[in-house]
């Protein structure tokens, strides 16, 4: 879901108080319907999909070149004759991978962050935010891209590069989740007690944290893999022979007027990847919209 | 508002100064350094290039000259494009990417605001389903699916635009094209929303018991504050259309700073990529000053913290 900023916070609020109603929504929305089906089954394509093909993604037949869909290739083949389906299922992996292990980094990153800085409170909180600001006033993008510069071009590092940008909004999120529930009785009353800070934050802040977290990795992830793949896009990201739904689509723009199967076929998957977490997403907003 | 700029403009300072400090950390810490991917130099002329950019000089030195020459406005020279600097390519290309950004923004904008208005006024309708399902499909077709994709049909087969440049007019339509499309999409839902919320208020119901037009309702009394949320969105979208240019300006070969700056990080130009972000994070915040301004013109009552 690619959504502004304030308002994956405006919807932090109170995201916890109805989760039934949120869940109920999910499950009545045609929307959610749709795209939880059509995500699930692109994902059950990319991943079990390899499984039926005795193609490999990398292996070439140079002889053959780039020709269109056939019954043996039914996406047709790359200019160095590897087959587009697998290419495009195995892209789709990575894609769908790095959607989810940088989602991964950025939560962890970005709970543990904002939970420290809104619990201490105070200076510290102040100083903490105050470098999250800064790190907002440059596009994600443009810090992926420097990451790139910094740590080189390998899978792991994009992942972690981009993990490394999104805990942004997550910090921004789980802190302000934290000073709501740190003034709660039962939290005064765990201090009072003399628990240990590091049981409050993990038994009464985190266990509290776990439904909005949840709703925000949600519409973290389609950012996330569209980041990937804008990365990827422009050479800076996966890099061949291996494959993401960006760095096929860049092949195929580069050669769109004479093979555009290349362009087209990739860009579906991708497209339809992308609408069905939007639908999902805009059922998670309308949800909390009509429990507010 | 006199007093929110001068706030503002202090506020900046320690974002640029922790953005500058950032980048020479970064630069420190890139492994090799510009001149390790070129065939090998002997050691003595590497000592005399290193020292040609103050390079051997202790590191509080070099960032202390650093700060000092970004605040002169000196972003130094660039490692790949030998005898340029790195303001000379950034005055070269800016102006580029500052047409292009430009013309991308009316397309957002007098598609996407339209686009809400009329879905509002069909709200509940077949139409606001299919004027917002437009929008959906905008919003999943991001410029690197968008761009190839308009080329394909409206240059490949049709024949209307030339592929690639940025030479005569009509070079300006397709990447502008590509690039506001998803804007305006985004702007239309914002728009559509913004514009249902203005409705409910009393003052409307009011216009509307005077016994005036829906669609006067509409276009004149609401689209002021209905536009609030599209303009608190100006902002991200601007810092969005700058990435945007990096894919566009690649697919279409427009000579903007966003191709520059790709090519530099693929080149790993250091002094270039640092000086571009540090210009970007300039213009992004001076742009959102901007926003708030126009947001407080256009509704007096916001009072920023």
């Amino acid at each position: 879901m690619i959504s502004t900023k304030k308002e994956k916070e405006s919807l932090s609020r109170n995201t916890q108080i109805n989760r039934l109603g949120l869940w109920h929504h999910l499950t009545q929305s045609n929307h959610a319907r749709i795209g939880f089906i059509l995500f699930s089954a692109i994902t059950l394509i990319c991943f079990l999909g390899p499984f039926f093909l005795d193609q490999s993604f990398d292996s070439t037949e140079l002889e053959l070149g780039a020709s269109p869909p056939s019954l043996e290739h039914f996406f047709g083949t790359d200019t160095l004759g590897r087959d587009l389906l697998i290419r495009t299922l195995i892209g789709g992996q990575i894609s769908l991978l790095v959607g989810f292990s940088a989602t991964a980094v950025a939560l962890l990153i970005g709970v543990t962050y904002g939970m420290i800085a809104g619990y201490i409170g105070k200076k510290t909180d102040i100083i903490m935010m105050r470098f999250v600001d800064t790190l907002y006033a440059l596009p994600f993008t443009i810090m992926v891209i420097l990451l790139t510069v910094l740590l080189g071009r390998s899978l792991i590092l994009i992942f972690l590069a981009i993990g490394a940008v999104e805990w942004l909004t997550l910090a921004r999120i789980v802190r302000g989740e934290t000073i709501s529930i740190k003034t709660q009785p039962y939290v005064e009353a765990a201090q009072l007690n003399g628990l240990a800070h590091h049981k409050i934050l993990y038994k009464h802040i985190l266990r509290n944290l776990i439904s909005p977290v949840i709703v925000f990795a949600t519409l973290t992830i389609p950012s996330v893999i569209l980041l990937e793949s804008v990365i990827s896009f422009l050479g800076l990201g996966v890099q061949a022979p291996l494959a993401s739904w960006g760095s096929l689509i860049n092949e195929g723009a580069q050669k769109f007027d004479i093979y555009p199967w290349l362009l087209i076929l990739p860009s579906i998957f991708f497209s339809l990847t992308i609408l069905s977490l939007n639908f999902i997403g805009d059922a998670f907003r309308d949800g909390l919209d009509a429990k507010n | 508002m006199f007093k929110l700029i001068i706030k503002r403009l202090l506020q900046a300072i320690p974002t640029l100064w922790i953005i500058a400090t950032i980048t020479f950390v970064l630069m420190q810490l890139t492994p090799g350094g510009p001149f390790d991917q070129e065939k090998p130099v002997t050691p003595e002329v590497k000592l005399l290039i290193e020292a040609h950019y103050g390079m051997d000089q202790p590191i509080y030195e070099q960032y202390i000259r650093f700060i000092k020459n970004r605040l002169m406005g000196d972003f130094g020279p660039s490692y790949k494009y030998i005898g340029w600097d790195v303001d000379e390519i950034i005055a070269q290309s800016f102006p580029i990417s500052l047409e292009l950004g430009f013309y991308a923004l009316i397309i957002a904008l007098i598609i996407g605001v339209p686009l809400g208005v009329f879905a509002a006024l069909y709200h509940g309708t077949k139409m606001e389903t299919l004027l917002m399902g437009i929008a959906l499909l905008g919003i999943c077709l991001p410029a690197f699916v968008l761009g190839p994709l308009l080329l394909l049909i409206f240059s490949t087969e049709l024949g209307w635009f030339n592929t690639f440049g940025w030479n005569v007019a009509s070079d300006r339509v397709l990447p502008a094209v590509t690039l506001g499309l998803f804007y305006a999409a985004f702007i239309a839902r914002l728009t559509r929303s913004g514009t249902l919320d203005v409705l409910k208020h009393p003052y409307i119901q009011t216009a509307r018991a005077k016994g005036l037009k829906e669609s006067k309702v509409i276009w004149i009394h609401t689209l002021r504050s209905s536009l609030s949320p599209v303009v608190a969105y100006l902002g991200p979208a601007v810092a969005g259309m700058i990435s945007g240019s990096f894919v566009v300006e690649t697919l279409f070969f427009i000579p903007g700073l966003g191709s520059f700056f790709i090519n530099s990080a693929f080149n790993r130009d250091d002094t270039m990529v640092m000086g571009t972000v540090l210009f970007y994070a300039v213009l992004i915040i001076a742009f959102n000053l901007v926003v708030d301004l126009i947001q407080i013109w256009m509704n007096p009552k916001i009072k920023r913290d």
